[in-house]
């Protein structure tokens, strides 16, 4: 009945990164997306030194022309080289998604899961405070904010994230709800896991799935909010600039000068289906159920 | 045996034209990883009145064959490649769907297993019943709701709806299980057909409501001399009610022939497989059960506060429970769903929060110990749970998940934990070279293995087995509960095994108890206890038990 097969296929082993990995090699998709994204952030990086001009650098003889040889993708009315300010503009957007993200995800996933795991008037209690700060007008609370600590990008970043990780947590807190009552939870509890252990290795990897869909989703919105902050004054300044911002302008003076919206636009969009790509892709690399063929 | 065997009953329809007659079905699914020839070349016919059963371990292609005559399998995947299925003269795969929805709703009525899922939550049983009456697709055979009301009722009496009139009012929810699939039967015979296909109807259900439904199911065709088909994994359940067997197994037929041929004088390998697979007779292992007790059990009660309704009401799942077990017995739980059996085992291992009462593990009291306290003790007793599918994590591989209470409970380190996860596998039957697999990548058997090597992996003392067969097909179960036998036998194990199928206890058990509404109503050694129970609820329990034996079966039917 014992199968005597002295040779193991891979010693070594491979764990589910490594898998996903292998995985979203082979997604087609994915892959494009994912150069996409590491090729904005390295100009991004790259901007104050390969930038073709200043950002606050004014052409004052080509105020608002259209793409040229000398401004590939135009200027402002102000004579600004547009593909310098998207340049700029992607090194805030970039970071706001990102780290307003990241802070989203951190707070919403640790929070959901402890109050779907363990239930009861604790889940009550922290719920309800996710209810109250949905009420709360978050315009509001950032006001409040930038008051008390004064404007600067760092508080941006915390504020939206702050706003952003409730909807994460309700997502996290129905998945690990449904979670918690599977068998093979019971079983760990039954080995004698501690709580966290449980909630980290085998709670949190199975909502993976709606969270990173979910986290796509948020990165772009995040953009936007920073845009419409911005534009109340309550985020970065001009000359300063930013997708969200160049946009807002774009849109103003869409009839007479429709570049300064579409390149923009088009910066945000690229990046929008970057994301989701690599999500997708992300999405089914690290659920093992998919095959790795 | 009692019985008088009726061998004219099959034979009396042989000279009249098969109702039903299906030649050379193939069935294919194609998908992304190739074509599964999920049925492939099978004839059966059935005659008026007769009942053809189906019988095959999941994945046969049983079901499949019977979806496919109503034209109800997803396309694409599903694709007919060939084969005719004549009903009445017509062809079922090749008539056009306008014809095929008269054949639905007139000639061909089917049962799905769970009475549950297949009843709309939101409309009362009556509006659901008298459906296809008010909204025929015959215009002329329309009845008004009166008509047609009146028509529900008197079948909901025939079925054996007590106060149909009120009943007729009520939503599936407020019915039990086995209630609900009386509404079912009595929903597809609404338009009288002329064919019932029964898929799994019973699987569902408790084993005394499962013998009430299948004598019912009989009863009805009788008086209406219907043709029943029915599909099943049990040759148990079969043998009672079925005059023909097909025997189906990857899709292609293995066996057909009247029930008795199958049953006394089969030829096929594959038959004989399934019918030694059944679990019977008494225990053939020694007792080993020591005098000194491992657990002792005392006035236990775990009570629930259901917030369902709208009041808060208290669900006494274990009450007053009291038990030992002896070191080294194997004890068996039975009981109906619904009994506290389960939750009586968790009590034990304190997973479920007990009310009162003590449990005692080896002279320790376990009850009141917080979650910290009980976790040199978790590594002493373990648990294996029913639904291999549920019961592993689906993101660890088997490495993972055997390691993991290894390590944690420092019984390897990581120079040997492959070492040691390896003669796990060795121990449960898992090939080492399957190590590094996810849990989706193996079957049920194999998977209960997997949950079998977690179990075992702490050297416990105490297993309590939820069901641990119950999921799986008959010849994968016996191969597990011989897997759980030489455990308990090669590790020195404590065991109580949880089931409400009484044939798989007896097969496995030194010692049972009986639990009722969460009650332990009665205890004893096995084999004691089946020749001569004393309460009146297990003697109808053990009376119950369908066995694969068609002629006492139906001596025992024609009783009732």
């Amino acid at each position: 009945m014992i199968p005597n097969d002295t040779h193991i296929q891979s010693d070594k082993g491979t764990s589910l990164w490594e898998d996903a990995w292998i995985k979203l090699r082979k997604n087609r998709l994915a892959l494009i997306g994912l150069s996409l994204l590491i090729f904005l952030c390295i100009m991004s990086l790259l901007t104050p030194w390969i930038a073709p001009y200043g950002y606050e650098e004014q052409d004052l003889l080509m105020g608002a022309t259209p793409p040229s040889a000398q401004h590939w993708l135009g200027t402002d009315i102000f004579g600004r080289d547009m593909l310098t300010r998207i340049m700029w503009g992607g090194r805030v957007s970039l970071m706001v998604g990102f780290i307003a993200t990241a802070v989203a995800l951190a707070i919403g996933v640790i929070y959901g899961a402890v109050a779907g795991y363990v239930g009861g008037r604790v889940d009550a209690a922290m719920m309800r405070l996710v209810d109250i700060l949905y009420a709360l007008p978050f315009m509001i609370f950032i006001i409040l904010l930038m008051v008390v600590f004064g404007r600067n990008l760092l508080l941006l970043f915390f504020a939206i994230g702050a706003v952003e990780w409730l909807t994460m947590a309700r997502i996290v807190r129905g998945q690990v709800m449904s979670l918690r009552k599977q068998e093979f939870v019971e079983a760990a509890h039954s080995l004698g896991l501690s709580q966290w252990i449980i909630i980290r290795r085998h709670i949190i990897p199975n909502t993976l799935g709606p969270v990173i869909v979910y986290t796509t989703l948020t990165i772009p919105s995040v953009m936007l909010l920073e845009a419409f902050l911005s534009f109340l004054g309550l985020g970065i300044q001009p000359p300063q600039s930013s997708w969200g911002l160049l946009i807002n302008y774009g849109v103003e003076t869409m009839e007479e000068y429709p570049w300064l919206l579409i390149f923009p636009g088009i910066a945000l969009s690229l990046t929008l289906f970057a994301l989701n790509f690599l999500g997708d892709g992300l999405r089914d690399a690290l659920d093992p159920r998919t095959s790795k063929d | 045996m009692l019985s008088i065997p009726e061998p004219q009953r099959t034979n009396e329809f042989n000279n009249m034209t098969s109702l039903l007659d299906v030649k050379n079905l193939k069935v294919h699914f194609h998908t992304r990883n190739g074509r599964v020839k999920a049925v492939d070349d099978v004839s059966f016919s059935v005659n008026a009145g007769e009942t053809l059963a189906i019988v095959g371990e999941s994945g046969s292609g049983k079901s499949v064959t019977c979806y496919s005559l109503l034209d109800l399998l997803p396309k694409p995947p599903a694709k007919i490649e060939g084969g005719t299925a004549m009903f009445d003269g017509e062809d079922l795969l090749t008539c056009s769907s306008e014809r095929m929805r008269h054949f639905r709703g007139n000639d061909i009525a089917m049962i799905f297993q769970d009475p549950m899922t297949s009843l709309n939550p939101n409309l009362t049983i009556g509006e659901q019943l008298i459906e296809p009456l008010i909204y025929h697709p015959d215009k002329a055979r329309r009845q008004s709701r009166n008509i047609a009301k009146c028509r529900a009722i008197e079948l909901l009496k025939e079925v054996g709806i007590l106060d149909a009139e009120r009943r007729f009012k009520s939503y599936p929810h407020e019915f039990s299980g086995g209630m609900r699939q009386r509404v079912m039967i009595a929903m597809a015979l609404i338009n009288e057909p002329r064919l019932l296909i029964c898929d799994e109807p019973t699987t569902a259900l408790d084993v005394t409501i499962q013998a009430q439904i299948l004598e019912l199911i009989k009863k009805l065709q009788k008086s209406r001399n219907v043709a029943v088909i029915f599909i099943s994994h049990d040759l148990g359940v079969v043998a009672g009610i079925a005059d023909k067997i097909l025997v189906m197994c990857n899709g292609l037929a293995m066996e057909t022939g009247n029930a008795d041929k199958i049953f006394y004088n089969t030829e096929d390998d594959y038959t004989k497989r399934l019918l030694n697979a059944i679990p019977e007779g008494a225990k053939t292992m020694v007792n080993r059960a020591q005098d000194k007790s491992l657990v002792e059990v005392s006035n236990l009660r775990t009570w629930f506060k259901d917030y369902s309704g709208s009041k808060v009401s208290i669900v006494k799942a274990v009450e007053n429970a009291s038990l030992t077990i002896k070191r080294g017995e194997i004890l068996g739980l039975v009981g109906e769903s619904g009994s506290g059996k389960s939750t009586l085992g968790r009590s034990i291992l304190q997973l479920a929060p007990t009310t009162e009462g003590t449990v005692t593990f080896d002279g320790t009291q376990l009850t009141g110990m917080s979650n910290s306290q009980m976790v040199p003790w978790r590594r002493r007793m373990q648990m294996i749970f029913q639904d291999p599918y549920a019961s592993l994590n689906p993101r660890m591989t088997v490495f993972e998940t055997l390691a993991e209470p290894l390590l944690y409970h420092g019984l390897a380190n990581k120079n040997n934990i492959t070492e040691q996860v390896q003669s796990l596998m060795d121990d449960v039957g898992l090939a080492r070279a399957q190590m590094r697999k996810y849990p989706h990548e193996f079957s049920g058997g194999q998977r209960q293995r997997i949950a079998i090597g977690r179990a075992i992996a702490t050297k416990p003392e105490l297993i309590i087995a939820d069901e641990p067969v119950s999921a799986l097909d008959v010849t994968i179960q016996a191969q597990i509960l011989d897997l759980i036998l030489d455990l308990v036998e090669r590790h020195n194990l404590t065991m109580m095994f949880i089931s409400h199928d009484l044939s798989v206890v007896r097969y496995i058990s030194d010692r049972v108890l009986v639990m009722h509404h969460g009650i332990l109503i009665e205890q004893g050694d096995t084999e004691s206890l089946w020749a001569n129970p004393k309460e009146p609820y297990t003697q109808n329990l053990l009376a119950a038990i369908p066995l694969a034996d068609p002629v006492s079966e139906r001596a025992r039917m024609a009783r009732i």
